[in-house]
C-alpha cells in the first residue's frame, strides 16, 4: 500500500476554464455579470428593466440558464438584444464551459454588457466561476429578511446585493435594514441596491452604476 | 444537488492520478472539503458510491475531511474562528477579516496498492 499526496482542486477544470472565458471577456473590453437568486426573485424582470433602459445605447446580450423551458430567453428576446438559453437538464448551476459554448454565439467584440442568468438556486451556484467580473445576488421581500443567514456563502462571493419588490413592502414582513446588516456581517464590501422591477423604483441608481461599469462610450 | 458534478470531478482526478503514478487499484481516496462550501458529505458518499459501483473505484473507500472556517483579522492581526454566519473578528470587533481556511474542496490524498 502507498500514499499519493494529490492536493488537487476538484473544481479545477472550471476554474481553468473561467479563467480562459474572463481573458476572452477582457479581450472583447466587455464586462460581464453573474446574476443568482433563489426562484422568483426577479431576475429576469430586472433584467427586463434593466434593457429597456440601457439597450440601446449599449450593446447588451444574455445568457439564459434555466432548469426547462426557454420561457425566459422568449421574454429576453422581445427587447431585441442577442439572447442564448442554456437548459441544464435538472442541473443545479451553470458551469464556465456552458458559458463558454453559449457565447460562442455573439460577436463579443461588438458587446459593452453581457448579463448570465443563472439558474434559480442560491446554494450551488456560489462554487462555480464562470469569468464574469462581477456576481450581483438578488433577494426580494417576499422571501425571508434572514435569506443572508442561511445562504452565507453565496452573500460572501457576490459582489452587489439587490434588493427587489420593495413596492410590495407595506405588505409583507420584510426588514430591509436587517437583511443588509445580515449580508453586511457575512460580506463588508458588499454594494446594495433597493428597487422594484416591477414600479421602477429604485431603477435608476441600479443603471446608472452598470453604466458606470461599461468602459466604452455608447455606440 | 451539484455533489452529483462534484463526485464525477473527484473520479477525474483520481483515474488522473492512477494514470500518471502507472497505480491500478485505489483503496481510498481523501478529499477536504471546506465548512463553507456547500457540499453535503452524505450526499457526496451517495453520489461517490452511485457512480463507482461495478468500476476500478468501486471498492474504494471516500473519506470526507471536513475542514473548519478559519480567519484572519486585518484590523488587529489576530486569527479567530468565526462565529458563522458572521465573519468579525471577536476580538476588535473588524468586519475586515481574510479568510485562511474553509473555502477548501479537494482531493488531498490517494491510498493506493502496489
Amino acid at each position: 500500500m502507498k500514499v499519493l499526496t494529490v492536493e488537487r482542486k476538484i473544481l479545477k477544470k472550471n476554474e481553468d476554464i473561467a479563467a480562459e472565458n474572463r481573458q476572452r471577456f477582457r479581450q472583447a473590453n466587455l464586462k460581464v455579470l453573474n446574476l443568482l437568486s433563489s426562484p422568483g426573485a426577479g431576475k429576469t424582470t430586472l433584467l427586463e428593466r434593466t434593457l429597456e433602459r440601457l439597450a440601446p445605447p449599449y450593446r447588451v446580450a444574455v445568457v439564459e440558464g434555466d432548469v426547462q423551458t426557454d420561457n425566459d430567453a422568449r421574454r429576453i428576446a422581445r427587447h431585441k438584444v442577442p439572447v442564448v438559453q442554456v437548459i441544464t437538464r435538472g442541473g443545479c448551476h451553470l458551469e464556465a464551459s456552458l458559458v463558454q459554448e453559449a457565447v460562442t454565439n455573439f460577436e463579443l467584440d461588438q458587446l459593452d454588457l453581457l448579463f448570465i442568468e443563472n439558474v434559480g438556486n442560491l446554494v450551488c451556484p456560489a462554487n462555480y466561476d464562470l469569468g464574469e467580473d462581477l456576481k450581483v445576488v438578488i433577494i426580494s421581500t417576499t422571501e425571508g429578511d434572514d435569506k443572508p443567514l442561511k445562504y452565507p456563502p453565496m452573500f460572501r462571493v457576490a459582489h452587489v446585493c439587490v434588493i427587489n419588490k420593495i413596492d410590495l413592502l407595506p405588505y409583507v414582513d420584510f426588514d430591509v435594514q436587517k437583511a443588509r446588516d445580515y449580508a453586511h456581517g457575512i460580506n463588508p464590501d458588499l454594494r446594495f441596491f433597493e428597487l422594484s422591477a416591477r414600479t421602477g423604483q429604485g431603477l435608476e441608481h441600479w443603471v446608472q452604476w452598470l453604466e458606470s461599469l461599461i468602459p466604452k462610450p455608447p455606440a | 444537488m451539484h455533489e452529483m458534478s462534484v463526485a464525477q470531478s473527484i473520479v477525474q482526478i483520481v483515474e488522473e492520478v492512477l494514470q500518471e503514478q502507472n497505480a491500478h487499484k485505489v483503496l481510498k481516496v481523501v478529499v477536504k472539503i471546506g465548512e463553507l462550501v456547500a457540499v453535503v458529505p452524505e450526499s457526496l458518499q451517495f453520489c461517490y458510491r452511485a457512480i463507482t459501483e461495478g468500476t476500478t473505484l468501486g471498492e474504494s473507500e471516500l473519506v470526507i475531511q471536513t475542514v473548519p472556517v478559519r480567519a484572519l483579522c486585518q484590523g488587529c492581526g489576530r486569527e479567530f474562528s468565526p462565529q458563522r454566519p458572521f465573519f468579525i473578528c471577536p476580538f476588535c470587533e473588524s468586519s475586515r477579516v481574510r479568510l485562511l481556511q474553509g473555502q477548501e474542496l479537494q482531493v488531498s490524498e490517494l491510498e493506493v496498492e502496489e
